[in-house]
């Protein structure tokens, strides 16, 4: 059993490394590009059992490490 | 003054803050490693900088979670005084014992130079040996000290005085021009409303010796011992 999270910034956060991607791809001739926010992909292995109570887990991790409520958001699958 | 100094892997300015301790204190630090589990009895607890687990994840986010940091909550529960400077900044943010985080810089790069701060609150255990509104001149070295709290949080600190140090320019003011990372107005240095946990992204103990060229530091670790002793 695999939990995919994305984790990113909260709407209205600067993302000063978003921004110097989205000023990097107009460099390279992207024009139409009108904005990037930079985030984080983890991939958390689990053993096998219910997926309703691994999301649980999972949303504890993201509360107390994976995540800063602070400043991100994220958002989690759980698969197999 | 008993202290204790918690090094991280990864910590990379302990050996700076044991010295400037020692050297007005008298008494070297207790280094604690951080896979000891408690701290010894001591007045201070100093947080230092550096890139603690390789700055993994987030600064500060894995030392947050060590087993040394949970005593170290304990501690400031009890009324021990905890200095974190740099990256013991960031990890008082990820533990939560001050509020708000930090972002990559503005401007996306390392800073590394001195910068002149102003010093709100000269009230403090760990200020009161500075002038009212003196502004010193003390290094700063980071790649995140870029604050982050929200409005509400933020008149909070103001309306609460929790704000100890902003970043300012030559003659005190606090521009735009003077922010060193894009910190939200200004905050380099915050301290929660007991006024026992200090955090601050400029570095003290960089500036206590003629030969860092400037002393502006001395009178926070003097603040420290006249208090604590």
């Amino acid at each position: 059993m695999k939990a995919r999270i994305h984790v990113t910034l909260k709407n209205g956060v600067l993302d000063p490394q978003g921004k110097a991607i989205e000023n990097a791809l107009k460099a390279l001739g992207f024009d139409n590009v009108a904005g990037v926010r930079q985030g984080k992909f983890l991939e958390v292995d689990l053993a096998p059992g219910d997926a309703g109570a691994a999301k649980a887990q999972v949303d504890d991790m993201c509360q107390k490490l994976l995540a800063n409520t602070v400043i991100e958001d994220y958002d989690i699958e759980i698969e197999g | 003054m008993r202290s204790a100094v918690v090094v991280f892997p990864a910590s990379n300015c302990d050996q700076d803050v044991a010295r400037a301790l020692e050297k007005v204190t008298g008494t070297a630090p207790h280094m604690v490693w951080h896979a000891d589990s408690a701290l010894p009895e001591v007045d201070l607890i100093v947080l230092p900088g550096g890139f603690s687990y390789g700055d993994y994840l987030r600064c500060g986010a894995m030392a947050a979670k060590t087993a040394i940091m949970a005593d170290v909550v304990r501690r400031a529960g009890a009324g021990t005084h905890v200095l974190g400077i740099c990256n013991g900044f960031q990890i008082l943010l990820e533990t939560g014992l001050l509020p708000g985080a930090m972002l990559p810089n503005a401007n996306v790069h390392f800073v590394c130079r001195d910068v002149h701060l102003k010093t709100e609150r000269t009230d403090t255990v760990f200020t009161r040996h500075y002038e009212n509104d003196a502004l010193l001149r003390i290094p700063v070295a980071h790649h995140e000290g870029n604050y982050f709290a929200s409005d509400q949080v933020l008149d909070d600190l103001e309306g609460s005085g929790q704000i100890v140090f902003r970043y300012a320019d030559e003659n005190a003011d606090i521009t735009e021009d003077a922010n060193p990372n894009g910190a939200r107005r200004n905050i380099a240095g915050l301290i929660n409303g007991r006024g026992n946990v200090l955090g601050m992204m400029p570095h003290p103990e960089r500036a206590v010796d003629d030969a860092h060229g400037g002393i502006d530091g001395l009178p926070l670790f003097r603040s420290l011992l006249d208090a604590l002793s």
